[in-house]
């Protein structure tokens, strides 16, 4: 099959978890997009790497594994403390990160 | 021998030095010490007269080379020593009239209990000054220039409790170093044009008019603004007067004798830069006259006895400085006349500060009147010290002040008829305004009253530590002229430093003698006829213009005020506002302007996750779009 | 391999300002004797610099140069000249003043807050401060050098802001509103400086292709780097900017009277009397070798901002009222000096200069010392606020005395010696750009003259006539500096004789001569 079918179905997925990212309030919701836009990325990569027949999308496709386990267990924990405190899990409850 | 020539000055310095740092501990034995090195320095000039006079007089200059003191690529500058017959004429003087005021000053700040501090200054004073007199290049010499500015700033400032004395002190430092700014310039221009500042190079290349006239014009120029300074000249004047603040024996020592005739010794040392330029020496002899007149008018003006002596002060330093301006016909006489005038003068000052040690520190002498009977020591010396400035036949001031006034005529010309004829007139308001001083402090009836709180004054006659020197100064003041020009003794001995020529005198010596007879009659009698035979009233009357002018000193003090003070004012305070508005005012208005633009910016971000999401999805995709863009292109 | 002398000299007192840090809470007078201990024995390892130095040896001496960062050519690299020299000596020598002076500074102003630890930090800071100056001085890699240049606005930053004179005329929150001001400026003005320096040091690497200042000049005497006059013109800028805040010329003075005033005297004097001195010898080592032409191109111009420090510094003195402003002003005059007479590029202005860098931090540290004792005694800045202080504490009157002398050069003390220097060198060069600049040194009779009338003399005023005359801390920080300062007056042979290959090898660099007497020149 054309790998280039591969780069297709990445671009869609990230334009869904983008998407999703953007317009969904619950913050599992858009932290699930996000974990789809990242996963998006490591299928682009691998179709990269079995395009230029080397390994080195695959290596960061691990790499990208890797900092996503450890986004999930800071970003669950974020979410986790912040639905504790507000009794919300919506994304617009919380305006913290301004100056 | 020569070797000794440092101890000189190292002998004060040590007294300074010890004084100053030693601390109260100190306090008992202070003068003593400080008495015992001034006179210690003066045995040792005795000492090195004594070898120089033993010698012919073109081996008489002695060198001692210290070490060298700024060593820099070009540039070569010695702390090094030349005693010729100049400078020994100096030392003499300095030391001498030096020890005899430590002398004095014992008795007179018997009672002040900073007395310690006050020998420890002037002890300073003298290393300075033998310094100053000492050196054998013009940079050393002006690291004694200032020194004695230094001493005579602390010395004037020495009751610095009253703001007055702290600001005459403030006053002639500043108004020196107008003047010192000339030195150095000389110095630079010296330093551009030969390469060097030594004193036998540079005069030597004078000599030979190298460098070009403008520059050797220009060199003279900034030295006599140096000993306008110094020597309070006009128009840098002003400071004398206030210097009176001072205690009297600083009045004595540095404001008469020694620290104000630097500027003769300048002009005097470097008269081959004189005598290469006309022009200067135009300047100088107008300077000279005109300070002569300026010094005299404003002494017949003042109630101030010491004010009154120190009008009288600057306007013989202004004969000295004509002498000196007249070239080689003139430089032997007013070093004559500057030495005997240490002397009067020196004896004038300590017999006023005799009387206001009587007259419980008065120095108006409106109230003072028939103290001669109180005082007969100090009468007869001030007397003798009078006698003799105002040039009384056979008394120093006779000798001296003749010789100039003959030299003045011998400049040929217009000019010298002019110049001899300011002369005359100086001689007779010197005449005028001493007899009166003499009169109103000692003849007529008393006039003092009890001060405010009661306190009648007690006049009575000093202790013997200030009558001595008193005594002394005034033996000085009546044979120091007639010793000098028995045989022109004084001549022969300056003669190989300064050069002498004879003028060709348009009228004989003997008319010039007769002719300051004649004035010196007039001035005296004029002064008789005012304030002996009328009583002299207590309260100032109110004066004509001319007098009322010349008690606030020609108002060269309000032109001063005005212009310099006023204006410096406002001009400072307007420059700390620029400073402030303007300098900083770009500085902070480009800080505002970004801290608006800032907050301006902070607004975008409001917190919110998903906004944040939206701006970096935008900033991704106009980065895509660029690359693409870019590719495109 | 011989051991790296120069890296110790810095090295020591960034050890002692680590370990001066770490001294627990409660010991604070342990951390202050730790601290003068390193700065004593960074004195006695910048003796031993100045011992194993030989003025007519090499032009750089006890080098050391090791590999850094590979790719952009940047090396460890370290060397001295006799300037150098002098000026590591110059601040290994104030800095046991400068702690004895501020012993007290950072004293907690209440106990209890024990986790805080003010004075550890204080002190930590003045040492980090001292081994980033020396090797600034030391670094003849300009990479090097401009990393420790912009590095220490961090300890100086903190110092300012966090150890303000306590002595204010304000509330205490309008006082660290003050204070957090001039460290504020402080920073920005050095930090722009900097940051167009970064970009010329960049530029030069673009051009030359690596940063080592010998190999820079020689490759730029033997002709094989070649620099567009333009190019060379706009890299000179770049620098001299950044000196020029530093130093600090006018116009871009305005920091140093806020800084010098709110900081406590002890860093006013680190400022003045180290920190800037880092902007003038930069010029002379790093603006003048890498860039003669443009540098004679700027001259004029410079010159005459020189002058305008000059004169205008010394008038500003005058106006102020606040008697640590007034010593920052006549700092900035005696800094126009300072770079007239490196930019004169004769012997005697460029020895002159030098030396001025050396007797202006000592004659500034006795005086602003000296200042710093009085304040703390009446709490007050204000000149207006004094009155007669000699009759009540005649040492600390005397030792002002002497340091405003010093302030205004009185011969026979070190100032004298370079302004004079200065002055002449000018003058030989340019006559009138030399006449106007003695207008100072009367200007500078003035401001010091009246600052001590109106803070010593005249009647006692009733807040002063308790005050206690220097104690024997006090004394130790003062006489030394005096001694000093006398001694420089005298005898400144050592330290000319030092500098002055240096500024020979600089003035061959720039390819200028000193101009001839005219008399010799006629011939």
């Amino acid at each position: 099959m054309n790998p280039v079918n591969y780069l297709y179905l990445a671009a869609l997925l990230f334009t869904i978890g983008a998407t999703g990212v953007l317009i969904r309030r619950n913050a599992i919701v858009v932290f699930m997009c996000v974990e789809l836009m990242l996963n998006a990325c490591n299928l682009a990569f691998v179709a990269f790497s079995r395009m230029h027949g080397n390994l080195d999308g695959q290596i960061i496709a691990f790499f990208t594994m890797v900092v996503a386990a450890a986004e999930v267990v800071v970003g669950l924990a974020i979410i986790v403390s912040l639905f504790r405190s507000r009794h919300s899990a919506s994304v617009d409850d919380a305006s913290l990160m301004k100056l | 021998m020569e070797n000794l020539i440092a101890l000189l000055v190292a002998a004060p310095l040590l007294g300074a030095a010890v004084l100053l740092c030693g601390g109260r501990r100190l306090d008992r034995v202070g003068h003593l010490l400080g008495t015992l090195l001034a006179a210690a320095s003066f045995v040792i000039g005795v000492v090195l007269f004594a070898d120089m006079l033993g010698k012919n007089a073109d081996d008489r200059t002695f060198t001692q080379h210290l070490f060298s003191w700024i060593p820099v690529e070009g540039f070569q500058a010695d702390v090094s020593f030349q005693l010729d017959q100049l400078s020994m004429t100096f030392v003499l003087l300095i030391t001498g009239v030096g020890s005899l005021i430590h002398i004095y000053s014992i008795g007179y700040m018997e009672h002040d209990e900073r007395r310690r501090r006050f020998f420890g200054y002037l002890n300073l004073f003298l290393a300075a000054m033998l310094l100053l007199v000492l050196a054998d290049n013009y940079l050393l010499l002006y690291v004694g220039w200032e020194g004695v500015g230094l001493a005579s700033y602390l010395l004037i400032g020495f009751w610095q409790h009253k703001p007055s004395a702290a600001t005459a002190a403030k006053k002639a430092f500043l108004v020196n170093r107008v003047g010192d700014m000339g030195l150095s310039i000389a110095v630079m221009l010296m330093f551009t044009t030969f390469g060097t500042f030594a004193f036998g190079p540079v005069l030597k290349s004078a000599e030979e008019h190298l460098g070009g006239g403008a520059t050797l014009t220009g060199i003279a120029l900034m030295l006599l603004l140096a000993a306008c300074g110094k020597s309070a000249q006009v128009p840098l004047q002003s400071w004398l007067g206030d210097a009176m603040e001072g205690p009297t024996p600083v009045s004595a020592l540095i404001h008469a004798a020694t620290m104000v005739t630097a500027g003769v010794y300048l002009i005097v040392r470097s008269g081959a830069v004189f005598n290469a330029s006309p022009d200067a020496q135009l300047v100088v002899v107008v300077v000279g006259a005109v300070t002569l007149l300026f010094g005299a008018i404003v002494g017949c003006a003042k109630d101030d006895i010491k004010k009154a002596l120190a009008g009288s002060t600057m306007s013989q330093i202004g004969y000295m400085v004509l002498a000196a301006g007249l070239g080689p016909i003139g430089y032997v006489f007013a070093i004559m006349h500057l030495v005997t005038h240490g002397f009067f003068k020196a004896g004038l000052f300590l017999g006023a500060g005799s009387v206001m040690h009587g007259m419980n520190d008065e120095v108006d002498m409106r109230k003072y009147g028939a103290l001669r009977k109180y005082m007969p020591v100090t009468f007869v010396t001030f007397g003798l010290g009078y006698l003799a400035i105002i040039g009384f036949p056979g008394l120093s001031g006779f000798f001296s002040k003749d010789k100039i006034i003959e030299a003045a005529f011998a400049k040929g010309g217009t000019e010298g008829w002019i110049l001899g004829s300011v002369a005359l007139l100086g001689a007779a308001i010197t005449a005028y305004y001493m007899t009166r001083v003499m009169i109103m402090t000692f003849f007529g009836e008393k006039r003092w009253q009890p001060d405010g709180e009661g306190h009648e004054p007690h006049p009575h006659e000093s202790p013997k530590s200030m009558t001595i020197p008193m005594i002394v100064l005034a033996v000085g003041s009546v044979f120091a002229g007639g010793f000098f020009s028995i045989g022109d003794r004084f001549l022969h001995w300056l003669e190989p430093v300064t050069e002498h020529s004879h003028g060709n005198a348009p009228i004989s010596a003997t008319t010039v003698t007769a002719a300051t007879m004649v004035v010196l009659v007039v001035g005296a009698g004029l002064a008789y006829l005012q304030y002996g035979r009328r009583p002299v009233p207590v309260v100032a009357p109110r004066g004509s213009l001319l007098t009322r002018a010349a008690r606030r000193d020609l108002l060269q003090d309000d032109f001063n005020h005005v212009v310099l003070v006023r204006g410096g004012e406002h001009l400072t305070r307007s420059l700390v506002y620029v400073d402030h508005t303007l300098v900083d005012g770009v500085v902070n208005g480009t800080a505002a302007s970004v801290g608006g633009l800032s907050g301006r910016l902070r607004k975008l971000q409001n917190g919110y996750a998903r906004s944040y999401a939206v701006s970096m999805f935008g900033g991704a995709a106009l980065i895509v779009a660029a690359t693409l863009l870019m590719r495109a292109v | 391999m011989s051991f790296p002398l120069l890296t110790a000299t810095a090295v020591l007192p960034a050890v002692g300002a680590v370990a001066t840090a770490a001294v627990p809470a409660a010991r604070r007078t342990a951390a202050k004797w730790l601290a003068l201990l390193v700065s004593l024995a960074t004195l006695v390892l910048a003796a031993v610099v100045l011992a194993r130095f030989e003025p007519g040896g090499a032009r750089y001496q006890l080098t050391e140069s090791h590999a850094w960062i590979k790719e952009f050519g940047v090396r460890y690299e370290l060397g001295v000249d006799g300037i150098a020299v002098a000026l590591i000596a110059l601040t290994a020598l104030l800095m046991p003043f400068v702690i004895l002076a501020g012993w007290h500074d950072a004293d907690p102003q209440e106990t209890g807050s024990s986790r805080w630890r003010p004075t550890q930090g204080f002190f930590a800071l003045i040492l980090g401060v001292e081994a980033m100056v020396i090797i600034s001085f030391e670094a003849t890699d300009v990479f090097l050098f401009y990393i420790f240049f912009e590095a220490m606005l961090i300890p100086m930053y903190f110092l300012i802001g966090g150890f303000g004179d306590r002595a204010h005329a304000g509330s205490d929150e309008h006082a660290a509103a003050q204070r957090s001001y001039a460290a504020v400026k402080f920073l920005l003005y050095n930090l722009v400086g900097g940051l167009i320096m970064l970009a010329a040091v960049i530029g030069l690497y673009v051009v030359a292709g690596n940063f080592s200042l010998p190999e820079i000049v020689a490759a730029r005497a033997n002709g094989s780097l070649h620099m567009a006059t333009s190019t060379e013109r706009w890299l000179f800028l770049g620098f001299f900017f950044a000196f020029a805040v530093k130093a600090p010329l006018w116009p871009l003075h305005t920091w140093l009277p806020n800084a010098m005033g709110e900081a406590t005297a002890p860093v006013a004097v680190l400022i003045t009397a180290v920190v800037d001195k880092v902007g003038t010898f930069a010029m002379l080592r790093f603006c003048l070798q890498l860039f003669p032409e443009a540098s004679k191109w700027a001259t004029p111009v410079i010159l005459v901002l020189a002058l305008i420090s000059i004169v205008y510094g010394a008038l500003l003195a005058v106006g102020q009222r606040d008697i640590k402003r007034l010593v920052a002003y006549a700092s900035i005059s005696h800094f126009g000096f300072i770079i007239l007479g490196i930019f004169a590029m004769t012997s005697q202005g460029q020895s002159g200069a030098t030396l001025y860098m050396v007797n202006h931090g000592i004659s500034t540290a006795a005086l602003m010392l000296v200042a710093g004792f009085l304040i703390s005694r009446r709490g007050s800045r204000l000149i207006a606020d004094y009155g007669g202080v000699q009759k009540v504490a005649p040492v600390l009157a005397g030792t002002f005395l002497i340091g405003g002398l010093a302030t205004l050069s009185l011969p026979g003390l070190a100032p004298f010696v370079s302004e004079f220097l200065v002055l002449v060198g000018t003058f030989a060069r340019y006559p009138v750009v030399g006449i106007i600049a003695t207008f100072g040194i009367v200007l500078a009779a003035l401001y010091t003259l009246v600052l001590y009338q109106r803070t010593m003399t005249g009647p006692v005023k009733p807040e002063v006539s308790a005050l206690p005359d220097l104690r024997v801390r006090e004394l130790a920080v003062v006489v030394p500096l005096i001694a000093a300062l006398i001694f420089l007056g005298v005898y400144p042979k050592p330290v000319t004789d030092l500098v002055n290959p240096a500024v020979k090898h600089t003035l061959s660099d720039v390819h200028k001569t000193d101009p001839k007497p005219a008399v010799e020149a006629a011939k």
